[in-house]
């Protein structure tokens, strides 16, 4: 049938319901309207039926009544006049004499979602609260909250809440929570129901008789109780704690969120509460249901940045099973990394030894990550297991180790010797970008003490020409670059081969200005090749406390807990440790270099990437025309919008100097005024995403804004002259700065071949007035983090500019 | 809160779509299955965001069961509500298949709009449910050999039928009509479900066992029901248990409606089981195993790289040694008429099925591998074993039902079924 087309069946259907045959065998008209709803429920249009619907609405029928009204209900809102015949209906179905049909039409009537019948229903919603039968009540008393969301900007009947409040004391306990959702969403604007001491302490002796979901949402409720003293409030903990150890989550759940918002003054309360949610909390990570297993050890994650000892001696429930979906396999490593002390490491790492073999890759890059993280407590045993993964010989293994030996070698610079041990006699090729760029930072840094490390750059040198990653590429200069400088002779030739390649052929404006910049560097003279390579190439041994995070106090996560957050939150952690995913704002490190002299943090470090811009990947495309911009520009003004003033001076690179090293973070510049003009004007664009979630791309547009003197208002347009007429007017109001604004100074490391010829000149050096530069930000669609992450890579690529180039 | 519920089928065609609160639109549901099929495989799907509206979703059945929310709720209880919703779908329709959800829409409809009202969830209980739900159940019962190998020869009585066959608790809790109804059944089920990692020395390093007493009640009205334990039924690590078998577990957790006046003493649960399925008492034992688990591997690999053929020989010996009484030891080769085998790739694995494994007894398997690139290294990849199986009539617990008694006395013939069963949650073992 479905396949006919839907005016076919539509046709088909009104014939057999207006059908008097079919109407008068009672069997057959239900049957045709079982075939009404069915079609509906596989999403087609059958709206144009409303009118043989109501008809078939009077029946004794009550099975044939509550199909028609899963019909009415749902198309009512395309036949408002149809409807008012329903209405008479369901009215008359409000006084039957079996509560179950009164109940039926009451819910009905508010189901139908028309605001113009409201004056029909309140009449009966008025009687069905002083019904007999609970069931009557329980529907009148939320259908008052659906008349109040149709209609939301109507004033509240205070009789109406008066007379809720007094149902709160209904003999049925769902009449009881239905009135407390009622009240919630009628006194929204007020903040919800009122608790007072009476009510709450009714609630509280009421929690038993409702079933699991009534008192979750009673707890959720409570929450909002401030109790007197310390007296009333151990009454109430003492009352709530048996339901601590409930078996069903919901309800331990919200009362251990109830114990954490009422005892946030008392640490030690919610410590000993959260010991006593332990056993449930392990149970329902242990469930059948993998989503309860999922919901479980995001929130055990939560609890353990608090309390990381409570589930120590429990670890092997975070063993995984090996028919449990990856998402779940990777949550529970997670905790496990948690869990480790003296007496559990050999066998967790013996469990996790075994995972790093699944045939999930994911799974065991995850594994292998773990592992790593800690090989930061437990050095010797992770390297043993590490090293021995790379006999191996498999690809996405050996890319996984190599990264995270990488990432353990730069936080202990004390297992350098196992690493290199491993990486002598290498001879794998790798086809994975992110393990060759790890194996060529290693490379690169340990270079002195592998035996065969130029022959292994020599291979990676003679097939740049095929290599496609920019990344991988950028991390080959910087390891040739620093090879030389430990072993000259041998890398001498190759050098000065991957130079020329990259400065004459290559494509990539970021490799390409790294290839050049390495080559002025390289005419500065070797000392200072030296200290801009290995300034700080190990890491500061005074690192190692930072590894193991102090404990939050609870208020840090109390809030988040038994909601959604801790879920989703959960899955963007498991994307950022997905090192498969391109992330190109990985580059910031490297890149920033072109303008470094002296740089602190290492060039190639694996971890700045993450603190500068968490699981935010920037991106330039699609492309932004100038007109584009512009009305976008106009468009946003009154929408998100952030302002905020960075702290920082203005780059003392020429214009195309920092368009240059923005696009590298994958920053778009659009326009910018010359150098030395006032107010000094940049305009920017960038998309973000996060890497994680699917959220779709959202689009930023940014203007920076250094007012100096106010002599020099006029300024020179670079030919976008809209955008510059349109900042204007943001910058009329910073017209008190007043600041010396000095020429920009390029250093002699600088690039200058871009062909700009105003950038060259040498300003004067003084920069003692420096005022903070003012960020405008508009966004579309909003969202604050990508906000923020896109302000900290813009500060800090403003930040490095500024300081190096002195 | 709940906005919308929807169930989807494996394929993304709509089955039931229900909107409480009209805050989200019908497209939603495409949206959803739009994401869904999106996700790479270490993304956890359980929760997902579009715009201002939160997915929640579980899957049972091969069914996609969404609840969506604007509002952030609590996720354990949409969760836990979904499950419970797949369990009253189960127990009013029978079973949870993609066909019998499709055949029961107008039921499911029924259901959902007394459970749910305004997106608040009102009712799950069957007690309160069944004064409401009038729709019958429509049960497809596909033609199955299994049924005919009930019937003895000339339809005389088997031995097999004194025992319930596995598929008699999947039928819809409510039938007023034909033969079933008149069936006063009651179903009490002991369920572990076990998590072992057994080392490559073949030392236990780890056993969990997560265990449940299940009642499933056919009765339209039963008043109480008493449910006696082992006497030596123990809980916590603190009691003593002295020379005897004792039964012990961690934990022990119990339903809502379980009084338990009579457990300390005599260790009898007294319950009014309402209609359909639930879980009477959940119990947990970590490590300290009363008896051996019940599955022994002794593995052994070997490397045979002359010939033109490098080989990987697997031998697993397998031994269960869960009722010692008949021992028969048994070496046959890949292939036997009832086992099979077969190399799948996609998983890197070997599946090997053995159909029946008696007590006691003892199986092997001899696999040959021709690997390419085989080397030394290649052995330690040689990933570890898991038995996936179905233990009927065995607790590892030990927990037995020593009686089940109704009171009072049910007119009419009543059935009482008591069994045993336990799962593997994973088995693993090193090789």
């Amino acid at each position: 049938m479905p396949y006919l087309g839907d005016e076919h069946t539509v046709r088909e259907l009104r014939r057999a319901l207006s059908n008097p045959n079919v109407q008068a065998d009672h069997l057959r008209y239900r049957n045709t309207i079982h075939r009404v709803i069915r079609v509906m429920s596989q999403g087609q249009d059958v709206s144009g039926l409303y009118s043989e619907m109501v008809k078939a609405c009077a029946t004794v029928d009550i099975v044939q009544k509550k199909l028609v009204y899963v019909f009415l209900c749902s198309y009512a809102s395309l036949n408002p006049e149809l409807s008012l015949l329903v209405i008479n209906t369901l009215r008359k179905d409000c006084s039957d004499h079996n509560p179950m049909v009164r109940s039926l039409a009451l819910r009905n009537m508010c189901n139908l979602r028309l605001p113009g019948l409201s004056q029909y229903v309140q009449q009966p919603l008025t009687v069905g609260l002083k019904d007999k039968a609970a069931c009557v009540r329980r529907v009148a008393v939320l259908g008052w909250a659906k008349i109040h969301t149709l209609q939301p900007n109507t004033e509240i009947d205070v009789a109406v809440v008066n007379e809720l409040y007094g149902l709160l004391r209904d003999p049925d306990p769902v009449v009881m929570v239905n009135c407390l959702r009622a009240l919630e969403e009628i006194l929204q604007e007020e903040g919800g129901v009122a608790i007072n001491k009476p009510i709450a302490h009714h609630l509280l002796n009421r929690l038993k008789l409702c079933d699991v979901w009534g008192q979750s949402e009673v707890l959720a409720v409570l929450q909002r109780y401030r109790p007197r003293g310390e007296d009333e409030l151990f009454d109430i903990l003492s009352l709530l704690d048996p339901a601590l150890l409930s078996h069903h989550a919901p309800v331990m759940a919200a009362t251990l969120r109830l114990f954490l918002s009422l005892c946030s003054t008392l640490p030690a309360v919610c410590m000993s509460a959260l010991e006593r949610a332990r056993g449930p909390l392990l149970a329902a990570a242990g469930s059948t249901s993998r989503e309860l297993r999922y919901a479980a050890l995001c929130h055990i994650q939560l609890l353990l940045r608090s309390e990381p000892g409570l589930m120590g001696e429990h670890y092997k429930r975070f063993f995984c099973g090996y028919a449990e979906p990856p998402y779940i396999k990777q949550n529970k490593m997670q905790v496990l990394v948690e869990l480790v002390n003296d007496d559990n490491v050999a066998m967790v790492l013996d469990e996790l030894r075994g995972y790093c073999t699944d045939v999930n890759t994911e799974t065991s890059q995850t594994a292998i990550n773990a592992i790593g993280s800690i090989g930061r407590s437990y050095t010797d045993r992770c390297l043993a297991i590490l090293t021995g993964l790379l006999g191996l010989k498999q690809e996405h293994i050996t890319s996984a180790v190599l990264q995270t030996l990488r990432d353990l070698v730069w936080v202990c610079p004390q297992c350098g010797d196992a690493v290199c041990s491993a990486l002598e006699g290498w001879e794998d090729n790798l086809q994975d970008s992110q393990g060759r760029g790890a194996l060529l930072w290693l490379l690169g840094v340990y270079g002195d003490r592998v035996t065969g490390a130029p022959y292994l750059l020599e291979d990676c040198i003679d097939g740049v020409r095929s290599e496609v990653s920019a990344e991988v590429k950028t991390e080959l200069l910087t390891a040739t670059l620093r090879l030389f400088l430990s072993r000259p002779a041998e890398t001498q030739d190759m050098m000065g081969r991957l130079l020329v390649y990259c400065i004459e052929e290559e494509v990539d404006m970021c490799v390409r200005d790294q290839a050049l910049l390495y080559y002025r560097l390289l005419h500065c003279g070797i000392e200072e090749v030296r200290q801009v390579l290995q300034g700080g190439r190990r890491s500061d041994p005074s690192l190692g406390p930072l590894i193991g995070r102090p404990p939050e106090p609870i208020s840090q996560w109390a809030s988040s807990f038994n909601t959604l957050e801790p879920l989703t939150l959960g899955a963007s952690t498991v994307g950022n440790s997905d090192h498969a995913t391109p992330k190109p704002s990985t580059l910031t490190p490297n890149t920033l270099t072109s303008n470094a002299e002296a740089m602190t943090p290492t060039p190639g470090d694996p971890h700045l990437p993450d603190c500068s811009s968490g699981a935010l990947s920037l991106s330039v495309s699609p492309a932004l025309t100038p007109e584009e911009f512009e009305r976008l520009w106009l468009q946003l003004e009154k929408g998100a919008c952030l302002e905020v003033c960075v702290a920082c001076p203005v780059p003392r690179c020429s214009p195309e100097g920092l368009q240059v090293a923005l696009q590298l973070v994958n920053i778009q510049t659009l326009a910018f005024t010359p150098p030395n003009t006032h107010p000094w004007r940049v305009y920017l664009y960038t998309h973000t995403s996060h890497i994680s979630t699917k959220t779709p791309h959202t689009l930023i547009l940014a203007e920076l804004l250094h007012t100096g003197g106010e002599g020099e208002k006029e300024e020179e347009e670079e030919g976008e002259e809209e955008e510059e007429g349109e900042g204007e007017e943001e910058g009329e109001k910073e017209g008190e700065k007043e600041g010396e604004e000095e020429g920009e100074k390029e250093g002699e490391g600088e690039k200058e071949g871009e062909g700009d010829k105003e950038g060259v000149e040498e300003g004067d050096g003084e920069r003692e007035k420096e005022k903070g530069l003012l960020v405008v930000m508009r966004q579309h669609p909003g969202d604050q983090t990508a906000l923020r992450g896109f302000l900290s890579v813009l500060t800090t690529v403003l930040h490095t500019l500024s300081t190096h180039t002195a | 809160m709940i906005s919308q519920v929807f169930i989807l089928s494996s394929k993304g065609d709509h089955l039931i779509y229900k909107d409480f609160r009209g805050e989200a639109g019908k497209d939603a549901v495409n949206k959803f299955y739009e994401m869904v099929t999106a996700l790479t495989g270490g993304q956890p799907p359980v929760v997902m965001k579009h715009k201002e509206l939160h997915f929640v979703h579980i899957r049972q059945g091969g069914l996609y069961w969404v609840a969506t929310t604007k509002a952030d709720a609590s996720p354990f209880t949409i969760i836990e509500f979904l499950n419970r919703l797949t369990a009253l779908v189960k127990d009013y329709c029978g079973c949870l298949l993609e066909k019998s959800v499709q055949m029961n829409f107008a039921l499911i409809y029924e259901l959902l709009d007394e459970v749910v009202d305004f997106g608040y969830i009102q009712t799950t209980s069957t007690d309160i449910l069944k004064n409401f739900i009038q729709t019958e159940a429509v049960s497809s019962k596909p033609f199955s050999l299994f049924d005919l190998s009930n019937v003895g020869l000339f339809g005389a009585d088997t031995q097999q039928n004194k025992v319930a066959p596995s598929a008699a608790a999947t039928r819809p809790i409510v039938s007023s009509q034909g033969e079933q109804g008149s069936k006063n059944e009651i179903f009490v089920d002991v369920i572990e479900r076990m998590s072992v990692v057994i080392g490559a020395n073949g030392v236990l390093m780890k056993a969990d066992i997560e265990g449940e007493i299940r009642v499933k009640c056919y009765m339209p009205s039963c008043s109480e029901m008493r449910i006696g334990l082992n006497e030596e039924f123990s809980i916590g690590k603190s009691q003593l248990s002295g020379y005897g078998a004792a039964v012990r577990v961690d934990e022990c957790s119990f339903h809502q409606a379980v009084r338990l006046d009579e457990f300390d003493t005599y260790r009898i649960l007294k319950v009014c089981p309402s209609q359909g399925e639930q879980t009477v008492m959940q119990y947990q034992l970590c490590d300290d195993l009363p008896t051996a688990p019940p599955f022994r591997l002794f593995p052994s690999i070997e490397r045979d790289s002359g010939g033109r053929y490098r080989t990987l020989f697997i031998h697993l010996p397998l031994l269960s040694l869960f009722s010692p009484s008949l021992f028969s030891s048994l070496s046959q080769e890949l292939s036997s008429p009832d086992q099979s085998a077969e190399l799948q790739p996609k998983n890197k694995a070997v599946h090997w099925e053995i159909p029946r494994f008696p007590g006691g007894a003892q199986l092997s398997a001899l696999f040959k591998l021709e690997v390419s690139g085989l080397s030394a290294a290649s052995l330690q990849e040689v990933g570890p074993v898991s038995l996936s199986f179905e233990l009927p009539k065995y607790t590892c617990t030990g927990l037995q039902i020593r009686f089940l008694r109704l009171s009072p006395i049910q007119p009419g013939p009543s059935q009482r079924w008591v069994r045993y069963v336990t799962h593997s949650d994973s088995y693993t073992i090193r090789i």
